[in-house]
C-alpha cells in the first residue's frame, strides 16, 4: 500500500478530531475515510466498512432528493465537487446502512494540495432538524 | 557517496562551550557523489563554513532547500559561491501556488533583513520550485515530496548507483498517524525513507517535551527511532537538535533511548563535522 499524500493524511487527522461528520474521497471518488460523526449518519462504523470504491459507496448509501427521487451518481454533490472541481452545497435524504432515512445538509469541497495538486474531495454534512 | 554534516542544530544557532561537540550551527549537509557532483542540503548557518572550503573556480552548485524557515536559509547570504561571478547556483525549494520561490527568498535577501538584494548577487541564480517531483543532478536521482511540518516543507530522497540518503530535518510524522494506526499508508515521509541506507531525521524533543509541542512540526527522539524502525532504514542520524539541549543533555537522551530497546539499525546522533561514506 503506497503512502497517501500528506494533505490527505492531515485531512484525515483533522477529521478524526472533529465531531462534525466528514467523508474523504480520493481523486477517483473512492472512499478513504469517514469519522465517528459520519458513522452515526451512515449507519456503520468505518472500521466495519473500510475503504469503498466510488461505485460501491454511491449505491450503499442511498441518496435522494426532496421528492424521493434517487440521485444518480453524477448528481451527488461529492461527485460534482470532484468532476467540476468546485464546492457544492445542497440538502438531500440519505438512507444509511442502518436503514434509517435522514434529512441531511452537505457541503463538498475539492482538495487542492501544494503546487495545485488535485487530491480528492471532502464532504462535511449534518443531520437537519425537522 | 560522501555525506558531511555542517550544521545539526534546529531553530536558531546555539554556539557555546556547552554545544561544542554536537555543534551550534543550523541545518546544512554536504553530499558528494562518486563523480564529485556537489549537493548542499539546506542553507542554515552551517553553510558558511562549507562555502569557505569550496574553490573559487567552482562552476556549479545545487542547493536543495527543504523549506524557507529562517534556520534553513539564514546562511544563504554568506554562502561564498553566490558571490562568484559566473558560478551557477541552482536552488531547489518548495513550490507555492501563490508566490514564486524568488519572491519568497527575496523577503530575507533584501533590506532591511539583509543588505544585498537577490538580484545583485554575482552568481547566476537558477531557481527550481518543486513539490512531488523526481529530477536528476549529475549522478544523483532525487525524489522530493511534501512532509508534515509547518508551512510547505519538502523531504528529499537522494540516490546514486551505490546508496540512498533520505533527508527529513523538520518532520512530525506522529501528527498524522499518532492517534490512528501507525501504517505505511498514513505516515508522512514513508515513501521517501523506505529502506534508505542513511536517514537524517528530526529528533528535536524528548518524549516529555513533545507533549507540550504537538503540532509544532518536529519529532521527539522516540518518534524518530520509531519512524526509522517502520521505514526499515539501515542507519539513523538524529538531527535538528533543540537549541536548549547541551552536549551532555544529548548524550543522556540518546543513551537512554538506546537502553529502552534494541533497534535493527545503526544510530549516530548528528554532530557537526561528521562524515558518512556510503556505498
Amino acid at each position: 500500500m503506497s503512502q497517501q499524500e500528506i494533505e490527505i493524511i492531515l485531512t484525515r487527522h483533522w477529521a478524526s478530531h472533529l465531531s462534525t461528520p466528514i467523508f474523504i474521497v480520493d481523486p477517483q471518488g473512492d472512499l478513504l475515510y469517514y469519522n465517528e460523526g459520519a458513522e452515526y449518519i451512515l449507519g456503520r462504523r468505518f472500521s466495519e466498512t473500510g475503504k469503498m470504491g466510488a461505485d460501491e459507496w454511491a449505491v450503499a448509501f442511498k441518496m435522494s432528493d426532496d421528492n424521493n427521487v434517487r440521485l444518480k451518481r453524477e448528481e451527488l454533490p461529492l461527485t460534482i465537487a470532484l468532476t467540476e472541481c468546485r464546492p457544492v452545497h445542497r440538502t438531500l435524504w440519505l438512507v444509511g446502512l442502518d436503514k434509517v432515512r435522514r434529512h441531511i445538509s452537505t457541503t463538498c469541497v475539492p482538495l487542492i494540495g501544494q503546487a495545485d495538486r488535485f487530491l480528492g474531495a471532502v464532504a462535511l454534512f449534518w443531520e437537519m432538524e425537522e | 557517496m560522501r555525506v558531511t554534516l555542517w550544521g545539526t542544530r534546529g531553530s536558531i544557532p546555539a554556539p557555546g562551550p556547552e554545544t561544542n561537540r554536537y555543534g551550534g550551527n543550523t541545518s546544512c549537509v554536504e553530499i558528494r557523489g562518486p563523480n564529485d557532483t556537489l549537493l548542499v542540503l539546506d542553507a542554515g548557518s552551517g553553510i558558511r563554513r562549507l562555502g569557505a572550503t569550496l574553490p573559487s573556480s567552482l562552476q556549479r552548485v545545487d542547493l536543495l532547500l527543504t523549506h524557507l524557515h529562517l534556520d534553513h536559509i539564514q546562511g544563504l547570504g554568506f554562502f561564498a559561491p553566490l558571490r562568484v561571478h559566473g558560478c551557477e547556483v541552482h536552488i531547489w525549494g518548495p513550490a507555492s501556488a501563490t508566490y514564486s520561490l524568488r519572491e519568497r527568498l527575496s523577503r530575507y535577501l533584501s533590506p532591511p533583513l539583509f543588505p544585498v538584494f537577490i538580484r545583485d548577487l554575482k552568481s547566476t541564480l537558477i531557481l527550481h520550485p518543486v513539490a512531488v517531483d523526481e529530477f536528476e543532478i549529475g549522478e544523483f536521482k532525487i525524489s522530493s515530496a511534501p512532509v508534515i511540518h509547518y508551512d510547505p516543507t519538502l523531504g528529499f530522497r537522494i540516490t546514486t548507483t551505490d546508496a540512498t540518503v533520505t533527508y527529513l530535518p523538520d518532520h512530525e510524522p506522529a501528527l498524522g498517524s499518532g492517534d490512528l494506526e501507525m501504517s505505511e499508508e498514513w505516515t508522512s515521509g514513508y515513501s521517501l525513507a523506505e529502506g534508505a541506507d542513511l536517514l537524517i531525521h528530526d529528533a528535536q524533543y524528548t518524549k516529555e517535551e513533545y507533549q507540550d509541542r504537538v503540532g509544532w512540526g518536529h519529532s521527539s527522539i522516540p518518534d524518530a527511532y520509531n519512524f526509522a524502525t517502520m521505514t526499515d532504514v539501515k542507519h539513523l542520524v538524529p538531527f535538528h537538535h533543540d537549541p536548549g539541549h547541551s552536549d551532555s543533555d544529548l548524550d543522556r537522551f540518546f543513551g537512554q533511548q538506546l537502553r529502552t530497546r534494541k533497534y535493527p539499525f545503526l544510530v549516530t546522533p548528528g554532530a557537526e563535522g561528521m562524515t558518512f561514506d556510503l556505498g
